[in-house]
């Protein structure tokens, strides 16, 4: 038996849209963007998922928003942002009308249910990526 | 305000365990110890470094004796890169090459170093140069690169069945 790294050292540039959706990450701001339809994409899409037009109009919304779905991680992989167990949920932020995936910190699987709140928890250090927000959490304190 | 993200690095890896199996432990286990072994084919006398699985894809045989190879070489065929690309090492041009090792039968890859890329040849003989030992983990990487032997170009024959 023999360890085997397979290791990729990707540097890449983002684009404009992703680009600002980081930087405003990196100021605690999440935004999004307007499709042509008037439906808000959080995170943004870059073009009209129906029409394939660039799309160019930002919607700042909220920091907290709707679990729609979820499973739990029982074990946390050595690159999660969280390492205890955690779910990962589609989170549906105020304003926005597509749901976002990420990370929720409850105490245990019980804590978690469709359509409970949540909101962001920033990182202490901002990051050039979504673990910026290091996760979300239950607003008011409860699941 | 924070400034504006234009690049990210996003380094992606997996981590495995892996089971060398019988055909590569003896490979393996040279390398650990700055050895280049082989194994030969029992039908067809091939020497197959690295092993891989142990079995001669020609005849379908396990193969049996172990076989030290090199650690020269002769390059029968090479690619000079000239394309920088992003996350680049090695400084360009440089050249890739494939080199069949003294006593193997299959050419293997490696980077040649320690001259200029005009000067690599088909017949050159090469010889490499090893990671300091204290490094040296089950793995081919343990040779950084090959470099000229400064003996003279092996015959077309030597590898002609090699291109
Ligand atoms: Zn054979």
């Amino acid at each position: 038996m023999a360890p085997l790294r397979l290791f990729y050292p990707y540097d890449r540039t983002v684009g404009s849209t992703v680009g600002r959706f980081l930087t405003s990450l990196a100021n605690k701001k999440i935004e999004g963007t307007r499709g042509l339809d008037g439906i808000v994409h959080v995170p943004p899409a870059e073009f009209d998922p129906a029409t394939g037009a660039p799309l160019t109009e930002w919607v700042v919304v909220g920091n907290a928003g709707e679990v729609l779905t979820w499973s739990w991680q029982p074990e946390p992989f050595a690159d999660n942002t969280l390492q205890q167990p955690f779910a990962w949920a589609l989170i549906r932020l105020d304003g926005a009308d597509t749901p976002m995936l990420h990370a929720v910190r409850v105490g245990s699987e019980k804590d978690m249910a469709s359509g409970m709140r949540v909101r962001a928890v920033w990182a202490d250090e901002p990051t050039p990526s979504i673990t910026t927000i290091m996760c979300f959490e239950p607003e008011h304190g409860h699941g | 305000m924070a400034d504006d993200i234009l690049r990210i690095r996003t380094p992606i890896g997996i981590d495995y365990t892996w089971s060398s199996g019988p055909g590569s432990v003896g490979y393996m286990r040279g390398l650990e110890n700055g050895k280049l072994l082989g194994r030969r084919c029992p039908v067809c006398e091939l020497v197959y470094f690295p092993p891989r699985n142990g079995v001669c894809p020609r005849c379908g045989v396990l193969l049996a004796d172990e076989v030290e190879v090199g650690p020269r070489g002769t390059i029968t065929t090479f690619c000079v890169v000239n394309v920088p690309f992003l996350g680049q090492t090695i400084k360009i041009p440089y050249v890739a090459a494939t080199i069949l090792l003294d006593g193997a039968d299959i050419g293997m890859q490696h980077l040649i170093q320690e001259c200029e890329a005009a000067d690599v040849r088909m017949g050159m003989r090469v010889e490499p140069v090893w990671r300091d030992k204290s490094l040296w983990t089950p793995s081919l990487e343990n040779i950084m690169y090959y470099k000229p032997s400064d003996e003279p170009d092996a015959d077309f024959d030597v590898y002609a069945r090699h291109l």
